[in-house]
């Protein structure tokens, strides 16, 4: 994704040759773009309409007409699953986007200034790790609403901190290292040094860690969904239809799979993808 | 190890205070009350029923009364079941959900332990890929959809497990504890990976190995302690994971306990019982993060010696 950008530096190029080594990656990163552009087009490439229903049709298991079958009102799985993948997807992004830019900007803030300042912040950061999140999203969600919008910024609010130690640490390492020192030395501005030295350098795991957390805001998105507490119909998503497949999985089981299919397979994608990011980008961590 | 403890105590106290709040001001500042919802109730009734909850005192009052009362361990009544209290509620509830985590965590340490250890002991073979990937599969499987799955398998197809229930047929208790714990495996086996990997790369180990002990030997009696640090550490958060996963599963499976309660809570706008549960998750998950660093501590020496050397 942006990670390689034609940036003509050794660093991106020696990530894309690591990453095309690594076919488990590009597998994900295949199916992630394929996903994505069908989100894109799904007013335009669904097979039927979003609200088309056919009840003397009812639930009918896959054929020729409908590839993944249909649902009890007679709707088509597949336009089902593609308008709930753009559902899906864009709370996976935005949250993901909510929580990078806070996490990034605190991290950032914290590292810099250090001293007084960074120990405050980063109490504050630890004091939000031990509070119960999934408890506090399950209230925001009953007190105000199932709201979309409070949604990116419930699920972004939890998943920041992790970023900002991310980013932190770096900053902090990058502080103190000779080239930062020889860049100073050579007279170069601060704003220089943070564009040419500082960005660059924590850009990496900043990426890995954005591809690892849009799984799990997806994840905790289809979890809220699945109790019905997070997105509402007539929107769908993948984790609400497959809430509705395990109310009638008996009789219809491609109802519950077909979902469940589509919501593992992209978290798998985007997981190889994060670790083979992680692999190419961050050599100093490892694995786990 | 002991003033570690008790500081780590102390910085429990405003995490709590914050929680309590927190949590205090959102479910008082929600749009419409909790008796706004049902049918249409006479305004004297309303009125009366909020005398009887103390909701006619002033915000603050209500506060320190309430903060007064959860320090005694008295949550309150519930709104929406006349006549019981919050903690009879809570009580009622906790044993069916400790025994779930319990298994749950239990399958999680059995399998995801000795899929981290064997993997780990042949890194880059067959007996490293095989579990690794199942570990994948495993945290990209949500419990709200491996659970309804392995009731679809075993429960309907094969029929060889209940389908849902809790201490009413044998058997009932399998399905539930694999769905929760799954998760965690997949975790426990990559963190014990990587751990193990670590230790048996050190000089004590090749020590041990030199000495002629078996390889057996080397991992059950020098090994294992090292590599399951990151395991043990990870205790702590998966405990409040796994209380989040008992929303679903006590859900799917119909389990009376917690979990269960406060996702009603949620639905029926209880606030007393959202209020109150969440307290009570809270201050578990705390105690929890406290035990498995501790524990931690204890089983790694050095950082041991900085606990020691801080204080």
């Amino acid at each position: 994704m942006t990670a390689i950008d034609e940036q003509g530096t050794s660093l991106w190029q020696d990530a894309w040759i690591k990453l095309s080594k690594n076919y488990l990656a590009l597998f994900g990163l295949a199916i992630i773009g394929l996903l994505c552009v069908v989100s894109l087009l799904t007013p335009w490439i669904a097979p039927y309409g979003y609200e088309q229903q056919n009840l003397l049709l009812g639930a009918t298991s896959p054929s020729a007409e409908h590839w993944l079958g249909t649902d009890i009102f007679g709707r088509d799985m597949l336009t089902r699953i593609m308008y709930g993948g753009r559902v899906s997807l864009t709370v996976g992004f935005i949250a993901t986007a909510v929580a990078l830019v806070i996490g990034v900007l605190w991290g950032a803030v914290a590292g810099f200034v250090g001293g007084r300042i960074d120990a405050v912040m980063m109490r504050i950061v630890d004091i939000m790790y031990a509070l119960p999140f999934m408890i506090f999203i399950v209230l925001l969600m009953v007190v105000f609403g199932r709201n979309i919008l409070l949604l990116f910024l419930a699920i972004g609010a939890v998943e920041w901190l992790t970023m900002a130690r991310i980013v932190r640490g770096q900053v902090m390492a990058l502080r103190k290292q000779e080239f930062i020192e020889a860049a100073h030395s050579l007279g170069l501005s601060q704003w220089t040094i943070i564009r040419r030295h500082i960005i660059p350098n924590t850009l990496g795991p900043v990426i890995v860690y954005t591809t690892l957390t849009i799984p799990s805001v997806m994840l905790l998105e289809a979890f809220l969904s699945f109790l019905g507490l997070g997105i509402q119909p007539p929107q769908s998503s993948w984790g609400l239809l497959i809430n509705y497949g395990v109310e009638t999985m008996e009789e219809y089981p491609w109802l519950l799979i077909f979902p469940g299919v589509t919501l593992s397979l992209t978290l798998f994608a985007l997981n190889f993808l994060g670790d083979g990011l992680r692999d190419a980008l961050d050599p100093r961590t490892s694995k786990d | 190890m002991l003033r570690f403890a008790f500081y780590r105590l102390l910085q429990a106290i405003p995490v709590l205070l914050i929680v309590i709040s927190l949590t205090f001001m959102l479910v008082h500042s929600a749009p419409g009350g909790p008796f706004s919802a049902d049918k249409a109730v006479p305004p004297e009734v309303i009125k009366a029923l909020e005398a009887q909850y103390n909701l006619d005192q002033p915000l603050w009052q209500q506060y320190v009364s309430y903060l007064g009362d959860v320090l005694q361990g008295d949550f309150g009544p519930s709104f929406k079941y006349p006549g019981r209290d919050v903690t009879e509620l809570i009580a009622a509830g906790l044993p069916a959900t400790a025994e779930l985590a319990f298994y749950a965590m239990l399958v999680a340490l059995v399998i995801g332990v000795s899929a981290g250890v064997a993997a780990a002991m042949r890194p880059n073979t067959a007996q490293d890929y095989i579990p690794m990937s199942a570990a994948m599969i495993g945290i990209c499987m949500p419990s709200f959809l491996l659970g309804p799955l392995l009731v679809l398998v075993f429960g309907i197809y094969l029929e060889w497990l209940p389908v849902s229930g809790w201490d009413d047929m044998p058997g009932d208790k399998i399905l539930p504890a694999i769905t929760l714990g799954t998760g965690y495996a997949a975790y426990i086996a990559r963190l014990s990976r990587g751990g193990m990997l670590e230790v048996l790369s050190q000089d004590y180990i090749r020590t041990a190995r030199a000495k002629g002990l078996s390889e057996a030997l080397v991992i059950a009696k020098h090994a294992l302690r090292g590599g399951l640090i990151p395991v043990v550490a990870f205790l702590g958060p998966a405990f409040a994971g796994l209380l989040g996963g008992s929303f679903v599963v006590e859900t799917i499976f119909q389990i009376p306990g917690l979990g269960r309660f406060y996702v009603q809570a949620a639905f029926n706008r209880d606030y007393t019982m959202i209020l109150g549960t969440t307290v009570f998750f809270s201050t578990l998950i705390i105690v929890f993060n406290l035990l498995s660093d501790m524990l931690a501590i204890w089983l790694n020496p050095k950082l041991r010696q900085q606990t020691r050397g801080e204080s």
